[in-house]
């Protein structure tokens, strides 16, 4: 068979006007931090992109209080209609700089441009747009009586989907009548930065959103200050369980979208063809560093060879590559401790007598890379069919009856995500019943709109996030 | 002469059976003072079994058995099940009276009062069970060809700290909204007052609630509840009889309870005070939605 190589074809970076350093978004203003400089750097060639500010405890008191003034003053005065407005403006301007959004988000972030062309930036457009329409309407979405914002919202997010997270947490926090303190991760915060200029483009009064950059002790800073009312984290659940665990015994609300270790299950009656494509989407997607990946592949005995060898072949056409280009599949690991990560657990893979397969494609030779990878021979017992790799890696376990799919599927403390590939509608809905996740898949896989509630059962944390569902955690209710 | 009575021996209630404390523990039980008797000793009323950390385990593992076949039933089964329930609360009214006037030192008008209401809002949750769903799920409109459904489901096994001051009525009001959904309950009565707690369980253990899907520890909450917060097979907690517990400092509950990520239900109050709620004030649906999980499902469309 003839083989047709690509040509490359890079999405141009003109469209991007980055700075040499940025500050902290407080009070409507980008002013200087307190604390030291970091660089965020882009993990495809390891450049840096820009200097940011890491935000010391004092510049996030600011950041509270100017958030607290902003909710007392202005925004729990305005009529939901404004605000529902002003959220408009923001899903529009998104709308119009998508472009710019989307490369910029693949530079910071190492993901195919493809992808946060045509899903990040786009879906996070439409949560802002989605939730506008809320903002005056609070009063017919059976969150009880009388729904009220719970004031200053702080919330953190990841490396993984930045600008995507970014509108999960602050349009429903805005909409209910919230003001925010975002952090964006220390590895991707540039898209957040560039959202504080959209923020001042639609003239959002100052103080509404603000941004603080940093790390760890940021983030901690956040979870501690007396004036947050609510926190909003996506993250590990290690972090997850530290912030329910500093929240204890105060009154501040949480929710909480934590790690997932997705089982996809494949029966013997199912549409192998788009199967494949299921598996490959719910796992190679954004190089695997997604919480909700469909990581652990349960395909039933009697087409397990089958389906290997056609996943296989499958694998063997992904272009892993230059996120900007076009044409590219998977991109860069996100970070060199992210790669460390995954290094050590496939190697525990290995160690613990799975049987190692990558697709063999060349890797750039600067960068953060890892070659999407399938583990077979798993057993329920492997690291690597227990923790969340958060990589291009799948473990592959087979099943023979339904009861048996479902007590492996469930036999995980995450429950976040879990997919189904059958022809039988019956089976289907059985399944989905029986699962123990909060979103399920089935015939497609890693599906996401802002009117679809997400999040997880058991530990892969609590709360949910989109449609009606994702308003409730930022109200209070009752007299 | 005065007949002699049969006294009822008070025991725990674990995977519907009624057994006494693994400890062999007891303790006694006293009637509040009310009107009357304010300036006489106390009046005693029963040995209560007291319960331990090995009970409320064995709590646990009966009511994680319990609850998928409770979840599993039909809606309106379980709106019937614990409609029956209050029918048989009814059948027993003079008891409860009695038990809930010994407990808190109420007035007859006042204890007919508590247990008219306790019964009411039985009947009030039960009417839930085929309906909360409808509320508060429902398609939703994605933009793409996807039929896309969000649907309530219980979260599973929840240990309940029962009010320390309601016996039956604040007692009803945490248990019925918890069960409804199809969850599996671990209650640790009120430690002064558990009189009324053992005889709602032999309301429900002659209701058709199968055995296991509510489990009544009586005892101290102090001694009982950290092994139910730190426990990795219970998926949410209720800390409403946090306020007023002796020794029950309600934030390290909250801690323990996030090693495995528990829903927590904080009691009441503002700060780190904990108050009981007024019973008596019309509910709203918190109760039930607090342990509640929603499943979205997707399924592509298509010819």
């Amino acid at each position: 068979m003839p083989t047709f190589e690509y040509a490359p074809a890079p999405e141009s970076r003109a469209v991007v006007d980055l700075q040499s350093s940025y500050g902290l978004f407080i009070n409507g203003e980008f002013v200087d931090g307190s604390g030291t400089g970091f660089k965020s750097i882009s993990p495809a060639t390891e450049e840096v992109l820009a200097e940011v500010s890491e935000a010391t405890d004092a510049d996030v008191d600011a950041a509270v209080r100017a958030a607290r003034t902003a909710y007392t003053r202005v925004w729990s005065r305005m009529s939901g209609t404004d605000r529902g407005k002003y959220l408009y403006r923001i899903a529009r301007i998104l709308q119009e700089r998508a472009r710019e959004f989307a490369v910029l988000e693949s530079l910071d972030n190492g993901k195919p441009i493809k992808e946060s062309r045509d899903i990040d930036i786009p879906l996070a457009a439409a949560h802002f747009f989605y939730n506008a329409g809320w903002a005056d309407k609070l009063e017919y979405a059976s969150l009880g009586t009388n729904p009220r914002p719970h004031g200053v919202v702080g919330q953190i997010i990841p490396w993984n989907f930045p600008m995507l997270m970014l509108a999960w947490k602050i349009a429903p926090a805005l909409a209910t009548g919230n003001t925010v303190v975002l952090k964006p991760a220390e590895t991707t915060p540039l898209t957040a930065l560039l959202f504080a200029e959209v923020c001042q483009q639609a003239d959002l009064p100052p103080g509404v959103v603000n941004i603080v950059t940093g790390a760890g002790p940021t983030g901690q800073a956040i979870v501690d200050h007396a004036g947050i009312d609510k926190l909003a984290f996506t993250g590990s659940t290690g972090v997850g369980k530290m912030i329910a665990r500093a929240i204890s015994g105060t009154r501040k609300k949480a929710t909480l979208e934590l790690g997932g270790k997705a089982a996809n299950i494949v029966f013997d009656d199912a549409p192998i063809d788009q199967a494949v494509e299921g598996i490959v989407n719910g796992i190679f997607f954004n190089q695997g560093h997604v919480c909700c990946a469909g990581s652990r592949l349960l395909v039933q005995e009697s087409i397990a060879s089958e389906v290997e060898s056609r996943l296989k072949r499958r694998l063997g056409t992904l272009r892993v590559g230059d996120p900007l280009d076009k044409n590219t599949d998977v991109g860069a690991i996100n970070s060199r401790a992210q790669l460390d990560r995954i290094v050590a657990l496939t190697d525990a893979g290995e160690g613990e007598g799975a049987t190692r397969w990558d697709n063999g494609c060349e890797l750039p030779s600067k960068g953060f890379w890892f070659r999407p990878t399938v583990f077979t021979g798993v057993t329920q017992t492997h690291r690597i069919a227990q923790e969340e790799i958060f990589g291009p890696v799948l473990s592959v376990l087979t099943f023979r009856t339904p009861q048996e799919a479902v007590a492996k599927a469930n036999n995980t403390p995450y429950g976040l995500s879990a997919g189904i590939w059958t022809e039988k509608g019956s089976r289907i809905l059985w399944m989905a019943d029986q699962l123990k996740a909060g979103v399920v898949w089935a015939n497609t896989f890693n599906q996401f709109d802002p009117t679809s509630p997400f999040g997880g059962y058991k530990e892969s944390g609590y709360g949910r996030e989109g449609g009606r569902h994702g308003l409730e955690p930022y109200v209070k209710t009752g007299a | 002469m005065s007949r002699v009575d049969v006294k009822k021996t008070y025991k725990l209630y674990i995977g519907g059976k009624f057994p006494r404390s693994e400890s062999g523990r007891s303790y006694e039980v006293y009637a509040a003072p009310s009107g009357r008797s304010r300036s006489t000793a106390p009046r005693f009323l029963a040995n209560a079994a007291q319960g331990s950390r090995k009970d409320a385990r064995d709590a646990v593992t009966a009511a994680r058995a319990a609850q998928p076949g409770w979840a599993g039933a039909t809606a309106y089964n379980r709106g019937q099940v614990l409609y029956r329930v209050a029918e048989v609360m009814e059948s027993r009214r003079p008891q409860l009276v009695q038990e809930v006037r010994d407990a808190e030192g109420l007035s007859p008008a006042a204890a007919e009062a508590v247990v008219s209401q306790a019964i009411d809002r039985w009947v009030w949750y039960a009417g839930w069970s085929d309906k909360y769903v409808q509320i508060l799920g429902g398609l939703n409109p994605v933009a793409g060809p996807y039929f896309n459904i969000s649907a309530s489901e219980p979260t599973g096994v929840v240990a309940v700290l029962a009010p320390q001051e309601s016996s039956l009525l604040g007692l009803v009001s945490v248990i019925a909204p918890v069960i409804v959904s199809g969850n599996a309950v671990v209650v640790v009565t009120s430690a002064e007052r558990p009189l009324p707690a053992i005889t709602l369980a032999e309301c429900l253990a002659t209701s058709d609630v199968p055995g296991g899907v509510v489990n009544v520890i009586s005892g101290r909450a102090a001694e009982i509840a950290p092994w139910l917060a730190s426990h990795r097979d219970v998926n949410a907690i209720d800390l409403t009889g946090a306020a007023g517990a002796e020794g029950v400092d309600w934030a390290t509950l909250e801690e323990a309870s996030a090693d495995n990520l528990k829903r927590v239900l904080r009691p009441g109050g503002s700060g780190a005070e904990a108050v009981e709620p007024d019973w008596t004030a019309t509910p709203d649906l918190s109760r039930l939605t607090a342990f509640l999980e929603t499943k979205t499902v997707w399924h592509p469309k298509g010819r």
